[in-house]
């Protein structure tokens, strides 16, 4: 086929709408933590982005999108971009790989939630290279790459194990191998910038429709079905929590926001495979999960800081299995659960399942060696002063 | 009266809060402060060279208490801010000559 210059220019789009999610989860997780550490976050998200930009166009598409080798990994084709061109299936095959390029970038930025506050820029930078060669890599080859969910079946639309479950998962098992930060539980760690949170949550809202909607990789009625219950899902997922926090206390900001980003998890894996009635519920048991998630974190006094696992791993859970039991042939050519398609259903929980074992073990080994041998977390001295002015020497405070 | 002035960490300040409010000491004024003491803040070596960091992050608490509680309220921010580590900050005692009450015409002396 050749190249569509309508679907083209969709996708150029699309992929630049997925950029700003990086640095909107900057400016997300940057509001959230104590003043001291704001640029530390805003800067861990763009560093995690160039550390992956390279990576990707190195080794990280090949072994991602290269010739299947045993249904685990891709082989070495396409090594430094070698015949991945200007020509294409329509879309340039440059394009695609420029496309997968910023998903891989976000993904690695959540992740920091879970040494937000302690850990050592340079350390991340080595375990970050580790973690999206072993991990994401991988798990994008599963799912899209043609390894063996694929050819199971497993649906996922646009990265609901390839880009949630493992982020959170692997935040998850990074926050405890690097530990709870000085004083968690004790001292208030309150978020210092509620306003910056919800402007970093607007671009991640924004960015998701190019997420979403461009994972139908083409402009056409599919991208506008995954726009329309990308959106849908979102609301629900936003009222959802902000409901369930109103009977905790006051319906807060920072309650809505992370519903919403709750609700475009859940849906990202099913996306394209689900009409907006399912995305309803999809957005609103996921507000509710997450939710749920993030008590249950704080009750076990987990320091996974900033909630990449409550909302981004069991969200992506939840979104991979509703997959199963919402996906209606009509949209995505799949039925699910409640169409009669126990198979498709089973398919899901195995591929959830697997992906959150999988992103959580080698996470934790990763981040152990990472550990063992240059250590991952900065000096006590250094986390009290905040990592600001001991890893970047810049000071938001005059 | 005494005026009661407590530098301590930022961090702390819940806890302090928290201990006089239990004794029945909730008047205060709080500031954002920074400051230093003796050790002249941190220095910090880093791969890029030393960092010096002169003033670090404080919280100041002002209260004015009657004379007879002044050493109770000490001994409270004392225990509360405690960590043990150096930067815990201080607790200064000031002779105080009135507080007078701008809503009413109360004066305390």
């Amino acid at each position: 086929m050749a190249i569509d210059t309508g679907d083209t220019a969709f996708i150029l789009i699309c992929t630049a709408l997925v950029m700003l999610m990086t640095p909107g989860v900057g400016l997300f997780y940057g509001g959230l933590v104590r003043r001291k550490n704001i640029i530390s976050m805003i800067a861990l998200a763009f560093i995690a982005f160039s550390v992956v930009s390279l990576q990707w166009i190195l080794f990280g598409y090949s072994l991602a999108f290269g010739h299947d080798i045993g249904g685990i990994i891709g082989g070495l084709d396409f090594i430094g971009l070698s015949g991945v061109g200007m020509d294409g299936d329509g879309i340039p095959d440059l394009l695609f790989m420029v496309f997968q390029l910023v998903f891989a970038g976000l993904t690695l930025a959540i992740v920091t939630s879970g040494a937000a506050e302690r850990v050592k820029v340079s350390s991340f930078i080595i375990f970050g290279l580790l973690w999206t060669t072993l991990v994401y890599d991988p798990l994008a080859h599963w799912a899209w790459g043609g390894g063996w969910a694929a050819s199971l079946g497993a649906l996922d639309f646009a990265g609901g194990t390839v880009v949630h479950i493992s982020s959170g998962f692997a935040a998850l098992a990074l926050a405890l191998v690097i530990g709870r930060r000085v004083g968690f539980g004790t001292y208030s760690m309150d978020p210092h910038n509620i306003p910056l949170t919800l402007i970093g949550g607007a671009l991640l809202w924004f960015g998701w429709f190019g997420f979403n909607a461009g994972s139908a990789l083409a402009a056409d009625g599919l991208a506008a079905s995954a726009f329309v219950v990308t959106n849908t899902s979102a609301a629900a997922g936003a009222l959802a929590w902000l409901v369930a926090s109103w009977f905790r206390g006051r319906p807060s900001s920072l309650g809505m926001i992370s519903g919403a980003i709750a609700g475009l998890v859940a849906i990202t894996p099913a996306a394209g495979f689900v009409d907006p009635l399912s995305a309803i519920v999809i957005g609103a048991i996921g507000g509710l999960i997450c939710y749920g998630a993030m008590l249950f974190r704080l009750h076990r006094g987990l320091d996974e800081s900033l909630d990449a696992w409550a909302v981004h791993g069991m969200g992506g859970l939840w979104g991979a299995i509703a997959t199963g039991i919402f996906a209606v042939a009509a949209v995505g050519g799949v039925d699910g659960l409640i169409y009669g398609n126990v198979n498709q259903f089973l398919i899901q929980v195995l591929d959830a399942g697997v992906s959150v074992i999988y992103a959580f073990s080698v996470t934790y080994a990763l981040a152990w060696i990472v550990d063992k041998t240059i250590g991952l977390r900065v000096t006590e001295e250094e986390e009290y002063v905040g990592l600001d002015i001991s890893q970047h020497g810049e000071s938001t405070q005059a | 009266m005494k005026m009661i002035i407590a530098v301590i960490r930022p961090e702390k300040f819940g806890q302090v809060e928290a201990a006089l409010a239990e004794k029945g000491f909730h008047a205060m004024t709080v500031s954002e402060v920074r400051g230093r003491g003796e050790q002249k803040g941190i220095s910090l070596q880093s791969r890029g060279g030393p960092v010096k960091v002169d003033l670090l992050p404080k919280i100041r608490i002002e209260m004015a208490v009657s004379a007879t509680f002044a050493e109770t309220v000490v001994q409270i921010i004392r225990e509360a801010a405690r960590t043990g580590r150096i930067g815990d900050g201080k607790v200064f005692v000031l002779p105080l000559d009135m507080a007078a009450k701008v809503r009413t015409e109360e004066v305390s002396i």
